[in-house]
């Protein structure tokens, strides 16, 4: 039995790694002063958000799980339909053409590198600035899911869309299959697999999000919402175990319920749109093989059939494939163009706000931010440290044993879905309440988020070192610490980088919300960017919450297009197992 | 310019003059890129087509008779020069075209039936029609209770037959055929070259005339009623050979033999004079010589084989077949050794030189002695090498020759020679290579 674990992560993880890294040209400088225009027009529209946020009154009864339960889902299913719909349109424009491409696709880098949390106050108090506090968490929660949600799915399908084979893209035309046919039966089929796959880091990460995004309060304003986070949140604010407990035992029995019902039985369905070699099993899933046995569903399923041949069948008619050269086909480029202009006229406007408010950041604030940036670097440091500690010897050992491996990668998959932010309260409560307390739940609240992408990918990395060459490091004679040197380590070396910056991008998230803390009425705040921004956005000092969050956003993608990309490029040239 | 071809000019005779011309090629050019990176895959090609007919287009790979058959389907716009579809200009997608494609090109998750159906589902026919038609198909190519199976279910000549009915399915005038028999196993080939001949030749399918793309000889001399042979650098039209031999053919039978024998000196056998034999070096006017693509590995284990066999020579097909090599995978290394003056290459038998005699005989170090000397006259070579002399410390980057090599070639092809260049000199020990910094250097010691 083979385990198939490297068939699996297609998931885009993480742009810094993907992308070419080559030297920063035209297309970085328009992307970071549209990106540095965006904040800072945000934060200038948060700047005129004065109205009171009363918040909402968050009861612990465990009779309101359900629909807290169900609030949190429904904002989870809102930004990830916006997602899909997002993803479709970011991959046909950027496989439309070259020069879309060349711009599209290191802006995705960019943004999938950014700490997305860091952006929470500013888009939260810009949309109250425009509507009522509610409102304006409500649509904050959604753009904060949507933005860490959308990037790996675009790039899922931008490369399934690139990628397909070329053979089947040429019986398409030459069968003369209309743009409706060719996605859904070229493009779609091709693309399933790794759409899921990514849906599953998306909703991970989703879950993440949402659980700051319903805790979040601002100073005096309170902008939490009814949901899963604001619940765990208030049981530990109140020092209430048994909520706490409902509240953590009915977040695992919602992630496991979504693994076991939808998406194993979605992978087990998809396993269908991959051509299955002899050798690897396809994924199985209880809950699909239940469903097949249905009579109900097969009817069902008929129906359904029908229906969608007829609409397939009316768009054919009504929309017959076009008569001209496949290459030829410009429908977009000037739809593009109305994009691009509007996006950089918004982008100029936010630079001229920006540039106003950045003139009001004193010295001494600066400074602050250095400081905070810096301690923030050392925690994400020491959180990956810890991380590697224990993940490394333990990946490797269950890795390079292929039947406890497919037995345990399950398992990784699912713990790695549990938000760890979700978590924090429950930590916050057990801590003792300091700063050296705090100092340690945030790093505990990183490794926590941190872990199970680095476990991941060196269990994979661990699985795919071929037996031959532990027989021959055996034969060799080769002491542990020789086969660590010379065999494991390097074979690992692409895995643990991808998996080094899947997880500091976590880190990086996790400070916004463990350095700054209201619990039971009093605020909690240590050192870092996290807590400057936060501190920032309660006391309404708009100009540091602009500085603080761009200066933490040039950084981290600073770090990742130097130092990560190098690594992996270095790693996938030389280091690589073929 | 290198004569277009040294055959003497094909017996053919002109097809039937009532005979309807389907499709004309005129002046056809295919371009990539531009400036002084342009790249041709064809040119000026001229050819025409007529009802009734099944013309194959043979050639190395390389010569750009996939990027033809794409043409004709209106796959792709070409560079220059017009398509003419019956009289009529082409524009987009032939409708009256279908392709059968080398690697089937069969939607993996879909079923048989689906594969068919499909094609059809396109043009806006009915379920029910639908799939009275595709189950009738499938039938008619012998699928009948596969249904149901996925392609990955299948073997490779059963995948290539549900290729086969998708394509009947549209009912094509004109049948493109890309390589349709290249990726099965022998006998799947033979049988599926004998169904498709019968159905062909017996009229059962409402198709006016077939165009197929092939690099196999035997194949195109036992289908088709015209071998339109096609060579590369730039992919033109060499030679256009009538087969008149009646169906069924025997591959045994002296005039398929001789016909054989005379397409593949068409397309091995053209002995030029050195300044063309060997071309020009890069950035010097004339046409650059590419290295064929064939590793030192295999060209020793050639001479030696050669030089085991009786009279130090060996009919190409039969050797292909002993080494189990396809005839076209063999072209490059008898170009090899032909261009080291190592072997020489007469009516379909490969002979060694004394030269490549010694070079059989010949001990490690000296073989490297001989194949260095010889390679030194290779402009390719000699303009390496004169690059690296003029450096400091004889040393440059990888990326200094491909981008000279870039200005020549396509970069995948700069790429190729660039590699097969460090592989014979690093052989000849003319030169080193470090792979990690991705520098050639001139080793020391050497002059």
């Amino acid at each position: 039995m083979r385990v198939n674990i490297e068939a699996q992560p297609e998931v885009a993880s993480s742009g810094a790694v993907r992308s070419r890294l080559g030297p920063i040209g035209w297309v970085d400088v328009v992307l970071v002063a549209v990106l540095v225009g965006a904040i800072g027009g945000v934060v200038y529209l948060a700047g005129s958000a004065t109205g009171p946020a009363e918040g909402v009154e968050v009861s612990l009864s465990p009779q309101m799980l359900p629909l807290y339960t169900a609030l949190s889902i429904g904002r989870l299913l809102a930004a990830y339909v916006i997602s899909i719909l997002f993803s479709i349109a970011f991959g046909y424009a950027a496989a439309s053409s070259k020069r879309a491409e060349r711009i599209l696709l290191p802006t995705l880098d960019v943004l999938q590198s950014t700490p997305i949390t860091s952006f929470l106050p500013a888009v939260l108090l810009g949309f109250a600035a425009i509507m009522p506090a509610r409102w304006a968490a409500e649509a904050a929660s959604v753009v904060l899911i949507v933005t860490c949600q959308a990037w790996n799915i675009g790039f899922a399908w931008y490369q399934a869309l690139t990628t397909a084979p070329p053979s089947l893209s040429d019986a398409a035309t030459v069968f003369r299959f209309n743009g409706w046919l060719r996605f859904k039966s070229l493009q779609l089929p091709f693309a399933a697999v790794s759409l899921i796959w990514n849906s599953m880091v998306s909703w991970a990460n989703g879950w993440f999000f949402l659980m700051v995004a319903e805790m979040l309060r601002l100073g005096g304003r309170d902008f939490r919402l009814l949901g899963l986070g604001s619940y765990l949140q208030e049981a530990a604010n109140q020092g209430n175990a048994a909520a706490l407990g409902w509240g953590i035992v009915t977040l695992l029995v919602v992630i496991v319920a979504l693994d076991q019902l939808v998406w194993r039985p979605l992978l087990a369905w998809s396993a269908r749109f991959v051509p299955q070699t002899d050798e690897e099993e396809p994924p199985r899933a209880w809950f699909h093989d239940l469903l097949r046995t249905s009579r109900l569903i097969e009817r069902l399923t008929l129906r359904v059939e029908r229906a969608v041949d007829a609409f397939d069948r009316l768009i054919i008619g009504r929309f017959p494939a076009r008569r001209v050269y496949e290459a030829e086909q410009r429908g977009g480029a000037r739809a593009g163009l109305v994009v691009a202009a509007a996006v950089l006229a918004g982008a100029a406007w936010g630079l001229v706000r920006s540039g106003h408010l950045l003139t009001q950041v004193s010295a001494a604030e600066w400074w602050e931010i250095t400081v905070g940036i810096g301690a923030t670097f050392v925690r994400v440091v020491l959180a990956l440290l810890l991380s590697l500690a224990w993940t490394l010897p333990v990946g490797v050992a269950i890795g390079t044993r292929p039947r406890l491996a497919a037995r345990f990668q399950p398992i990784v998959q699912l713990a790695a879905s549990v938000p760890a932010t979700a978590l924090f309260p429950a930590v916050l409560w057990l801590i003792p309440h300091t700063g050296l307390g705090l100092n340690i739940a945030g790093v505990a609240l990183m490794v926590a988020g941190t872990q199970w992408y680095l476990l991941f990918n060196i269990l994979a990395g661990a699985s795919s070192i071929p037996a031959e060459m532990h027989h021959s490091t055996a034969l060799l004679g080769l002491s542990r610490w020789q086969r660590w040197r010379y065999l494991i380590l390097p074979s690992l070396l692409p895995n643990l980088v991808t998996g080094a910056v899947v997880a500091t991008g976590g880190a990086w998230n996790v400070c916004v919300v463990a350095e700054y803390v209201q619990m039971r009425g009093q605020i909690l705040e240590i050192t870092g960017a996290g807590a400057t921004i936060q501190h920032a956005a309660a006391v309404g000092n708009y100009p540091l919450l602009l500085a603080a969050t761009l200066a933490l956003v040039v950084v981290v993608v600073l770090v990742n297009r130097t130092v990560w990309g190098r690594l992996y490029a270095l790693a996938s040239d030389r280091y690589r197992l073929e | 310019m290198p004569p277009l071809t040294t055959l003497s000019p094909p017996t053919a005779t002109a097809p039937a003059p009532d005979a309807v011309e389907l499709l004309r090629l005129e002046n056809v050019g295919q371009y990539y890129g531009a400036g002084s990176r342009r790249f041709s895959a064809v040119e000026r090609i001229n050819l025409q087509l007529h009802e009734g007919e099944f013309v194959t287009l043979l050639g190395p790979s390389g010569c750009g008779k996939s990027t033809l058959l794409r043409i004709v389907c209106g796959l792709q716009r070409p560079s220059e020069g017009r398509v003419l579809y019956r009289q009529t200009p082409l524009v987009g997608i032939n409708t009256r075209a279908t392709i059968v494609f080398q690697t089937f090109a069969l939607f993996p998750w879909l079923s048989v039936q689906g594969n068919v159906e499909v094609a059809l589902k396109a043009r806006g026919v009915a379920p029910t029609e639908r799939r009275e038609r595709a189950i009738d198909l499938l039938d008619r190519v012998g699928l009948d209770g596969f249904e149901t199976a996925y392609p990955r279910e299948l073997s490779a000549g059963m995948r290539q037959k549900v290729g086969f009915a998708r394509a009947m399915a549209v009912e094509p005038e004109l049948f493109c055929l890309d390589e349709p028999f290249s990726g099965l196993d022998v006998l799947s080939a033979e049988s599926l070259r004998s169904e498709l001949l019968e159905l062909w030749t017996t009229g059962e399918i409402p198709t006016k005339a077939i165009l197929m793309v092939t690099h196999n000889i035997e194949e195109a001399v036992l289908m088709a009623d015209r071998i339109v042979v096609m060579d590369k650098s730039p992919g033109r039209i060499v030679a256009d050979v009538r087969v008149n031999l009646p169906h069924p053919r025997r591959r045994k039978d002296a005039a398929f033999l001789s016909l054989v024998d005379r397409v593949y000196a068409t397309l091995a056998g053209q002995t030029q004079p050195e300044h063309v034999e060997l071309g020009t070096a890069p950035g010097e006017p004339g046409r650059t010589r590419v290295l064929p693509p064939a590793s030192t590995d295999e060209l020793n284990g050639l001479v030696e084989r050669l030089a085991e066999a009786e009279r130090r020579r060996a009919d190409i097909f039969q050797l292909a077949q002993d080494l189990n090599y396809e005839a076209d995978e063999l072209l490059p290394l008898t170009e090899a050794l032909e261009l080291l003056g190592f072997a020489t290459v007469a009516q379909g038998d490969i002979v060694l030189t004394p030269l490549g005699e010694t070079f059989a005989d010949s001990r490690i170090q000296a073989r490297k002695e001989i194949f260095s000397t010889r390679i030194r006259r290779l402009p390719l070579v000699r303009w390496a090498l004169q690059m690296l002399d003029r450096t400091d410390q004889n040393r440059l980057e990888r990326g200094v020759f491909l981008a000279a090599l870039g200005l020549e070639f396509p970069p995948e092809e700069a790429e190729r020679q660039l590699d097969l260049l460090i592989d014979w000199a690093r052989y000849a020990e003319l030169l080193a290579y470090d792979g990690d910094l991705e520098q050639l250097f001139i080793e020391v010691g050497e002059e």
